[in-house]
This record gives structure tokens, C-alpha cells and sequence, in this order.
């Protein structure tokens, strides 16, 4: 196996890590100020601060490192991607900034600020949809190489049916994984009355998930009918996707085996994600980068890879130990520490 | 919009973004150091004012980090976005540092958050002390591998480029170039001085303002003797970093020390002006001085910016930066000084209002150092972007946005920067350190007065 594919494997877990993690994130900024203007705000939010302020910085740093890694392995995406999307980076990294400063502000600072409170939630929603642009473009027809460059086609963007079903798409998961998260984190904590509350959520938000789904498979014949044909070969990997989305749902409704449902949630995105990833190739980007002609030298390769697999050496452990303090300590996730 | 070109505008916002970020990510080296020594000074003396100091210290550290995280973030972003041609070339060369510092930055991250919310979680406080040294190491790596990456920029090396192609990359060559030792040694050194330095005003300012009580009597003298010992060995550190100019980035150091000529016995110019035939005026003259600096030899030839092509020099005003950055270290170090010998000499009081006037001053003039230091370093390699390879505005995007983005950015700093004060103000003010003594050690507080 050549190391582009073991760089896109890696990048594409990073990026399944992220999506997991700060959906969490995100959406629980959502509901943080969903319950604010509902004024539920007494029973969720202790329970959410407790889970989001030791591990905020870590979900920030998930993304660093796609980023950083995509452009280690396949240093062309960093030409094409840099010359086309200022606009819409720019804009995820303002959104970025306001919502990681002013959580920190919020929590460790001034509390109960409502201005804070709406920024949290409001970008909740922003930062998902500005950085699934990154990932619409990739299907191509929305950028033009010509002799000055390479631009972003606005219109089409703003106009294709494509770039909103994913947009839609990502705002719904990020708040069906979220209340997914919390209403596991919730009972684990003891706390009825977040439990019901958050589990409705959770019901709510799983309906416009999967029909989100559908219409992003359709919407992605019209965009680019090779992908589709690859993903339709694929049929049996969201199949199962599928499957554990019933699993997680059923499990939830009944108010059983939370940690479970958790778990099925995470296999349903984890199949979905890299029956997305997997059809996608042999394209990065459609149609100026391919796998093949978009990496890195062999050598960086190399010693990229044995980077990341000693980084992992330090990482595993650390984060173990995190979740160990912070998740799964029964005193902690009750308030008693 | 601003009627200038993407060229101009790409380096504008790189500027605003670096020298906005550096003063958070100086703060975000340096701070966990100074927290890491007074929590175990606190424990190895049990005294409670040291742990006051260190858990003060780390809570307004949170917000610095927050600040310093999303800046970073935006930066690491804005290379690819504003320098997508010098970002395809270099990512094939510098991609493993750059991926490494990333590593250093999440194994700081998961530790920072288990330092933070684990104050009282262990019967053995050295636990939690712990904690703060993959704090300090991830930190601390991460600004080793970053500035490694810049060290590339400067002394490139490890690759060869025919055209925009590259080949022969050895990773490890490119990483550890010529620029890597001294530059990683003077960027530590100088964010730790610059920590102790801002704490020791934070606390010099507090004395002035109220008298202050034992708490931050302990905490001026912990902050001024680390002020000193890093600021002695920043000095040494850019000794060494002068000495690497003269033998491989010579058109750098005669930019900024306006040596024109090629000769031998240089003297050093301080300070001074020029005028329009290029000629120094005002200047004071240390004869033989720069060959000493620059070889440790007064008869020395070093070589001056007539040896290098007009179109590859640099701007002769990085010569102010480089004398204000230099003024500042001596500054720093003579206040340290006197603080110490104030100290020592018992009949003469360290406390005194003129020498806390002038402690004060030493953080935001550090601070100012670092930014002046940063700007000879990164302007005195113009018109290169990476040395010797491809020149700034061959890496520049050419979107026809950036002028807007500009705009953006320069207002989304200052929500953040007026935040990040109000922030810390609200903090500190209405929980006065006296406050939480009283709070948390009781028999400590009542104790300290009697002591007064």
C-alpha cells in the first residue's frame, strides 16, 4: 500500500474524530442556547459545561490537524484550496475564533453573559455549514483554473442544490450527534430531568438526518454521476450505516442502553463517512487532484507516517486518561469532584 | 478597495495575524513555566501563597490560551489560503514539523484541560503538579517545531527545485538547517523572559497601586530573579543568533546593523538615523565592535550589503528594530539587577516607588521587544519568502478578496483583544488575591498580618 493511502486513511479518521467531536460540541452550544430562550437553561447547562470545558481545546485541535496533515500529504490541496476558498475559510476562522474565545470568556470568565451565550449557539450552527463548503467544492463544477489563477465560482455554489442539501445535512448531524452525546452523558450523570429533555432532542433531530441523507445522495447524481456510481457500488456499507441508525433510534426510544446507542450513532456516521471517503477517490478534488498525482514525495511520506504513528504512542494514552477523568469518572460527571 | 495588490495586502494580514498571535503564543510558552515553578515551590516550602500564585497565574492563563488557539488556528489556516504557492512547495519539504507541532499542540491541549479542572482532585498534591509538565513540554515543543519551520524560510535546505518540482527531499536536513539552533534558542528563551516579565509587572503595578501584602512581595521577587536568569540567557542566546547571521544570512545583518561595506575591524553603529544618501548621522559608534559581535575577533571581516544584488536586499529600517529589540534586553536586565542588589543590600528598600516604576515597565517593553524582534527577523529576509528560492510574490494567492479580508480580520482582533482584557479585568478585580487567601487558607491570611 503507497502512502497516499495511507495518508488519506489517516487524515480521513482525523476528520471522522472531528466531525464526532465537535458535532458534540457545536450542537451542545446550540442547545445551550435553545435552553436559554426556552428557559431550560437550570437543567442542561451545568451538565454540558462540565463535559465541554476540559476537552474544548482538544476538539479544536482535531481539525488543526487535518488541516495541517492534508496539506503534509497533498501539498496541491493547499494550492487549490488556498487560492479558491479565502472567502469561505476566512470566514470558518472568524467563526472559529469568536466561538472558542468566547467560551473561554464565558466559562472562565464572566458568567451568564447572554451576549456569549448567543454567539456560542449561533456559531454552532455557522461553523458546520462554512466547513462543508471545503467538502462541497471537492466534487467539482465549482472551481476555475485560468491563467490568473484558480477561483471559486460563487454562483454556482450559491445556487446548486448540491452545496445545500450538505449544508442542511451538516447543521441536522451536528444536532442529532449532540443530543445523542448528551443524552448518554445525562444519564450517566443521573440527571432525569436533562435526560428527558435532552432525549427529545434526540428523537426530534434523528428524522431530519436521515432524510437529509437521502436528498444529499440525490442531489449528488445531478453534481457528479461518477461519485454517485461508485457510491451506489457501495451500497451495503450505507446499508449498514443505515442499520445502526435504527439501532441507535430504537434504543433511545425504549430508554435503554444509552452507552450503546451512543456507540451505534458513532457507526452509523463511521460508515456513511468513509462510504463517502472511499467512493470519493481516486479524486481529492475533482478533477485537478487525484490521490496519485496530489501527494507528497515518498520520503516525507515516510517519515510522516512514522511521525503520526509515535504521535499516536503519545496521544492514545493521554486522551485515555482525559476521557478516564472527565467522562467516564462517575464522581466527576455527577458534579461531586 | 485599498488600491494595492494581493502581494502587498497577503503580507498585511500575515503581519496583523502573526503579530497579534505572538503575543499570546509568547505568553502561552512561557506562562506554564512560571505557573509549574510556583506550584512547587508552594508545595516543597508548603507555603499557600506560592499555590495562590500559581492557581491566579493559570486562571487568567485560560484566557490567554483561548485567544491563542483560535489566532493560531487562523494563522495555520491563512498560509494555505493567503500563500498557496509557497505552501504547495514548502509542504513537500517542511510538512513534518509542521505535523509534529501539531502533535505537541494536542498533547498540551488534553493536558492543560486535566490541569486545570484537577486542582483538588489529588490527596498528593504532586500529582497535579504533574500535570504541568507535559504542559510545559507540549508547549515548549510545539514553539520548537513552529520555529523550525521558519528557520527553513530562512536557510533553506534539504530539497532541490527545478522549476515546481521538487526532489531529493530529506526531511530531517530541512528541519535541523543552519537557522534551526540559534533561532529555537532565542524564541524560547525570550518568551520565558517575557512571561516572568509581564507577571512581574502584573504584580509590580499591584504594590504601587495598594502596597501590597507578603503574597505579592513573594510573588515580585519570584517573577523579578526569573526575569533575570532569562533574560541573561536570552541575551547569550542572541549572541549566538548575531554570530549565525554573519556566517549565513550576512545580508541581514548588514541591513540591520548598516554595515554597507565589506571590511574588516566593522565598528558597531547604535542607534543613529540616516539620511537621503544613505548616510549615518546621530549615531554613536563602538569601533571594532560588530567584528568582535560577529566573529569574536575585533579585526574580523564581515561582510556588507554591497555584496548582495540590489533587488535582494533588505529595508535598512529593520536597523531601529534591531537596536530597540536589543536596548530592551539590556533594559530588562539592568532592572533585574538592581531589583537583586536592592535586595540583597538590606538597609536599602527593594520596595521603593522608582524601582517598581521600573519594573513595571519591563513587561509591555518586552513585549514590544518581541515584536520588534520579530519583525527585523522576518522583514530583514525580504524579498524572500523562502531564501535563495522563491521571492514573496511568487507565493502570494491572486484572489482579489484579501483587501476585505483585511478588514475582517483587523476587526475581529480587536472584539478579541478588547474581550480578552475586559475579561481579565472583571476577573482579578472583584477577587483581589487578599480575597481568596482569606477564602481558601484562612490560619495563612490571619497569620500574614501578624507578620506585618
Amino acid at each position: 500500500m503507497g502512502f497516499e493511502y495511507i495518508g488519506i486513511t489517516v487524515l480521513w479518521i482525523f476528520l471522522y474524530g472531528y466531525l464526532i467531536v465537535a458535532s458534540i460540541d457545536f450542537g451542545a452550544g446550540f442547545f445551550a442556547f435553545y435552553a436559554k430562550v426556552t428557559k431550560n437553561d437550570h437543567i442542561i447547562n451545568q451538565l454540558i459545561s462540565r463535559y465541554l470545558s476540559p476537552v474544548w481545546e482538544v476538539t479544536n485541535v482535531f481539525f488543526v490537524f487535518f488541516f495541517v496533515g492534508l496539506v503534509g500529504f497533498f501539498p496541491d490541496m493547499a494550492y487549490y484550496f488556498g487560492q479558491s476558498l479565502l472567502i469561505p475559510g476566512s470566514i470558518a476562522i472568524v467563526l472559529l475564533a469568536i466561538r472558542g474565545s468566547f467560551y473561554a470568556f464565558e466559562n472562565y470568565g464572566s458568567k451568564e453573559n447572554p451576549l456569549y451565550i448567543f454567539l456560542y449557539g449561533a456559531t454552532g450552527l455557522l461553523i458546520p455549514a462554512s466547513l462543508s463548503t471545503a467538502l462541497t467544492i471537492s466534487e467539482g463544477g465549482y472551481i476555475e483554473e485560468t491563467g490568473n489563477g484558480v477561483q471559486l465560482l460563487y454562483g454556482e455554489l450559491l445556487t446548486s442544490p448540491y452545496s445545500w442539501s450538505v449544508v442542511f445535512l451538516a447543521i441536522v448531524s451536528v444536532l442529532y450527534i449532540s443530543s445523542m452525546f448528551l443524552t448518554y452523558y445525562a444519564h450517566r450523570a443521573g440527571d432525569e430531568p436533562a435526560l428527558n429533555l435532552v432525549r427529545k432532542y434526540a428523537l426530534f433531530w434523528s428524522s431530519p438526518t436521515i432524510i437529509a441523507s437521502l436528498t444529499t445522495f440525490i442531489a449528488l447524481s445531478q453534481q457528479n454521476p461518477a461519485h454517485y456510481q461508485r457510491a451506489i457500488e457501495l451500497w451495503w456499507v450505507f446499508g449498514i450505516s443505515v442499520a445502526f441508525f435504527m439501532i441507535a433510534v430504537l434504543l433511545v426510544y425504549r430508554g435503554k442502553y444509552y452507552g450503546w446507542s451512543f456507540i451505534a450513532v458513532m457507526f452509523q456516521f463511521f460508515f456513511a463517512f468513509f462510504g463517502y471517503g472511499v467512493s470519493h477517490l481516486p479524486y481529492l478534488l475533482h478533477p485537478q487532484v487525484t490521490l496519485s498525482s496530489g501527494v507528497t514525495n515518498d520520503t516525507m511520506g515516510a517519515a510522516l507516517v512514522i511521525v503520526f504513528i509515535a504521535g499516536l504512542l503519545l496521544l492514545i494514552p493521554s486522551l485515555v486518561l482525559l476521557m478516564r477523568m472527565f467522562l467516564f469518572d462517575a464522581d466527576y460527571v455527577k458534579g461531586k469532584k | 478597495m485599498l488600491g494595492l495588490d494581493s502581494v502587498i495586502l497577503s503580507r498585511m494580514l500575515t503581519s496583523l495575524t502573526l503579530g497579534f498571535h505572538i503575543i499570546f503564543a509568547t505568553i502561552g510558552v512561557g506562562v506554564p513555566v512560571m505557573v509549574s515553578i510556583a506550584e512547587f515551590i508552594g508545595i516543597k516550602k508548603k507555603d499557600p501563597h506560592y499555590t495562590l500564585l500559581a492557581r491566579r497565574w493559570t486562571r487568567g492563563f485560560t484566557i490567554t490560551v483561548a485567544v491563542g488557539v483560535v489566532t493560531g488556528t487562523a494563522i495555520g489556516l491563512q498560509l494555505s489560503l493567503l500563500w498557496p504557492s509557497f505552501m504547495q512547495i514548502a509542504g513537500n519539504v517542511i510538512s513534518l514539523p509542521l505535523f509534529m507541532e501539531t502533535f505537541a499542540f494536542f498533547f498540551e491541549a488534553i493536558f492543560l484541560g486535566a490541569y486545570l479542572y484537577t486542582w483538588d482532585r489529588f490527596k498528593n498534591p504532586l500529582f497535579h503538579w504533574l500535570l504541568s509538565i507535559p504542559v510545559i513540554i507540549g508547549s515548549t515543543m510545539s514553539a520548537f517545531f513552529i520555529t523550525t519551520v521558519n528557520a527553513f524560510m530562512n536557510t533553506p535546505q534539504g530539497f532541490q527545485l527545478e522549476g515546481r518540482t521538487i526532489t531529493a527531499i530529506k526531511p530531517l536536513e530541512a528541519m535541523f538547517n543552519p537557522a534551526t539552533p540559534t533561532k529555537v534558542f532565542h524564541v524560547i528563551s525570550s518568551s520565558y523572559l517575557t512571561s516572568a516579565a509581564v507577571l512581574a509587572t502584573i504584580t509590580a503595578i499591584i504594590i504601587l497601586a495598594k502596597k501590597g501584602s507578603v503574597y505579592h512581595k513573594k510573588a515580585l521577587k519570584l517573577t523579578v530573579i526569573s526575569t533575570f536568569i532569562f533574560a541573561v540567557v536570552t541575551a547569550f542566546a542572541g549572541d549566538l543568533s548575531a554570530k549565525f547571521l554573519a556566517d549565513h544570512q550576512p545580508e541581514k545583518l548588514a541591513a540591520g546593523e548598516w554595515h554597507f561595506e565589506t571590511e574588516k575591524g566593522a565598528d558597531l553603529i547604535v542607534f543613529g538615523t540616516l539620511n537621503e544618501n544613505n548616510e549615518v548621522e546621530h549615531a554613536l559608534r563602538i569601533p571594532n565592535a560588530l567584528s568582535f559581535l560577529a566573529h569574536e575577533d575585533f579585526n574580523a571581516e564581515v561582510t556588507g550589503l554591497d555584496e548582495t544584488p540590489k533587488d535582494e536586499q533588505p529595508p535598512l529600517w529593520i536597523h531601529y528594530m534591531f537596536d530597540l529589540m536589543v536596548s530592551i534586553g539590556f533594559y530588562l536586565i539592568g532592572m533585574a539587577l538592581l531589583y537583586l542588589v536592592f535586595w540583597k543590600v538590606k538597609r536599602w528598600n527593594e520596595h521603593n516607588r522608582l524601582l517598581l516604576i521600573g519594573l513595571a515597565l519591563t513587561g509591555p517593553l518586552a513585549m514590544l521587544a518581541i515584536e520588534f524582534g520579530w519583525i527585523f527577523a522576518e522583514v530583514g529576509r525580504q524579498p524572500w519568502i523562502l531564501r535563495g528560492y522563491m521571492k514573496v510574490a511568487e507565493g502570494a494567492t491572486t484572489s482579489s478578496h484579501v483587501d476585505l479580508m483585511f478588514l475582517l480580520f483587523i476587526a475581529v482582533y480587536a472584539v478579541l483583544a478588547i474581550g480578552c482584557i475586559s475579561v481579565l479585568r472583571k476577573m482579578f478585580k472583584n477577587n483581589p488575591a487578599e480575597l481568596e487567601l482569606e477564602h481558601r487558607y484562612p490560619q495563612v491570611a490571619a497569620a500574614g498580618e501578624e507578620d506585618e
